[in-house]
């Protein structure tokens, strides 16, 4: 099973950022970025399946500037075979990422492709729905477990309502939720290795896909700021104020 | 300017987002709803009492992506807007809708500006997006713990209809959580637990609790990656967004990714050890000390006050 896995890199998760004043967007100049959390899980899925003999060559694809190299050096770290930087240095939408996507599809013919569920920036939650449509095949989203089963997956999905298991004939489209698996950090040796790996970089604009943005970004603004808070001294305070709360909520 | 709106249910039972998602865009134009899925009677019934919906339809589906997808599509050139609730399978199916419409959708929507401007928010809620949509065909997801239910009262018509659908997908298992407390995603109060009360035992705790206040209960994805609680009840950037009157969060020390989840509570209580924690600075009300020892005599203080939902 030949598996395509795509990635994103995104301001790491654990930054606290900040929204530019004149409301042009969310300052990531000088902010350290690394590869969405949820792209590690498809990530370590990819080099699972194949650890256990069900993968064959795992390639990644990452779409963004020069520097989302580092992403791609990352998850050949883990274990995939080859990577392709689709360059440009526009924030493109998710329809135009997902179109992107389907012709890298139609060149590598891959049996599995694995993404995110969601980046963590935008928090989208789009491009592996958008591509299983693009490539007309089927999809299995917000994935906690993959399994082979002939020639087709076994998903367990995290639903609203718990989990839900689809099977889905081979080939597909497979988005990773967290609990997927726990994403290993690469040994040094693999890091060196990884330099050595096949990477290739391509222009976004020779795939010949129309990447205008559809929609218009106005502004990008702050949340309100909460009021200050108190702390009580005791229980009965606390039950007090959660009795009031509760008798102001019936009121209405 | 005409709007369809996918109805979510469960267990033959209306969910409470769509009288919400049904409200939100109300002032968008007609609205009919269409439920799909198998012996969807009593669904249709609710839905057809909601304020604002001048027809149901009905169509079968066997509850996948790809088979639901292809019934809406079908039905798609007749509507203005297509809507759903930003819940599991509106994330799910809407995207997929948008690429074959080869729409952008705008998706997770807490605020309608106007019929083409809308506001989202981004970094887990850390920065809100204002987007204006100016594509011929609209394909919204809506959160619906930001919106309030449409009243009841209406009486409009039901129509199934049959269209023929090849799903590649196969729904083979469904496990749900057993709970009979309410929808986390539209409750009033929630409490919510966090790594720090331990073993799933101690869950049974904060059980108690939102029974006595008639709320639903959430989790942080630690205890949800310990086992110590049930997937569905995470509460975060990448579960549930919740938006109650009242949130109590027990033990839970607030990471980015949780409060992401609930910057929509009106009122937070926090009840935490450590006086430094970020949802203990967030929080409106906060008392500090062992959740072990506070929680039954909250409860006992609560039964006292005469709480009791």
């Amino acid at each position: 099973m030949k598996i395509l896995v795509a990635i994103k890199r995104v301001v790491d998760h654990n930054v606290r950022i900040r929204v530019r004043p004149d409301g042009t967007g969310v300052e990531t100049s000088g902010v350290r970025m690394s590869m969405n959390p949820f792209c590690k899980h498809a990530v370590e899925a990819a080099v699972q399946l194949s650890e256990a003999g069900q993968g064959d060559e795992i390639v990644i694809v990452s779409i963004g500037p020069k520097a989302a190299n580092d992403v791609i050096l990352t998850a050949l770290a883990m274990g995939a075979h080859r990577g392709i930087l689709i360059e440009t240095d526009a924030e493109l939408e998710t329809l135009a990422i997902a179109k992107l996507l389907a012709k890298v599809v139609a060149e590598e013919s891959p049996d599995l492709v694995l993404l995110g569920k969601q980046a963590v920036d935008d928090d989208s939650n789009h491009v592996g729905q958008m591509l299983a449509a693009l490539t007309n095949r089927p999809q299995a989203t917000f994935a906690s477990v993959i399994k082979l089963v002939g020639q087709s997956l076994e998903v367990t999905r995290e639903v609203d309502s718990g989990t839900e298991t689809v099977s889905i004939p081979l080939p597909a489209i497979v988005t990773a939720d967290l609990r997927l698996n726990t994403p290993r950090n690469a040994a040094l040796p693999m890091v060196m290795k990884a330099r050595s790996k096949p990477l290739a970089v391509r222009p976004a604009a020779e795939f010949g896909v129309g990447l205008a943005p559809r929609l218009i970004i106005e502004k990008i603004s702050p949340p309100a700021e909460r009021m200050a808070g108190k702390t009580v001294g005791s229980t009965s305070e606390l039950a007090a104020y959660i009795a009031s709360e509760i008798s102001q909520m019936e009121a209405l | 300017m005409s709007t369809l709106i996918i109805a979510d249910h469960d267990l033959g039972v209306l969910s409470p987002a769509t009288a919400r998602v049904i409200h939100a865009v109300a002032e968008l134009g007609p609205i009919e709803v269409l439920v799909l899925g198998q012996d969807t009677t009593a669904v249709a019934a609710e839905a057809a009492k909601l304020a604002g919906v001048t027809k149901v339809i009905v169509a079968h589906s066997a509850g996948t992506a790809d088979g639901d997808v292809q019934v809406i599509e079908t039905l798609a050139p007749r509507y203005t807007y297509l809507v759903q609730s930003a819940g599991s399978v509106g994330k799910d199916r809407m995207p997929r809708l948008a690429a074959r419409l080869d729409l952008m959708p705008v998706t997770d929507i807490v605020g309608i500006l106007g019929p083409t401007r809308f506001t989202r928010p981004i970094y887990a809620g850390n920065a809100l997006q204002t987007v204006t949509d100016n594509q011929p065909q609209h394909i919204l997801t809506i959160r619906a713990s930001a919106f309030r239910a449409a009243a009841g009262g209406n009486d409009s018509p039901i129509e199934a209809i049959d269209v023929p659908v090849i799903s590649a997908a196969k729904l083979i298992a469904q496990h749900r959580t057993e709970s009979n407390t309410p929808d986390l995603a539209t409750a009033q109060i929630v409490v919510g637990g966090g790594v720090a009360l331990g073993y799933s035992e101690n869950f049974k705790l904060i059980e108690q609790l939102a029974k006595k206040l008639g709320a639903a209960i959430g989790a942080t994805r630690a205890a949800v990656d310990a086992g110590y609680a049930p997937n569905d009840w995470q509460v975060g950037q990448t579960g549930k967004i919740i938006a109650p009157d009242l949130y109590i969060a027990i033990g839970i020390s607030g990471a980015l990714q949780h409060l992401a989840g609930i910057q929509g509570a009106k009122k937070i209580v926090a009840i935490n050890s450590d006086p430094e924690a970020p949802l203990v600075k967030l929080a409106d009300v906060a008392l500090i000390g062992d959740l072990f020892e506070i929680i039954p005599q909250l409860i006992a203080e609560l039964e006292k006050a005469g709480v009791n939902r």
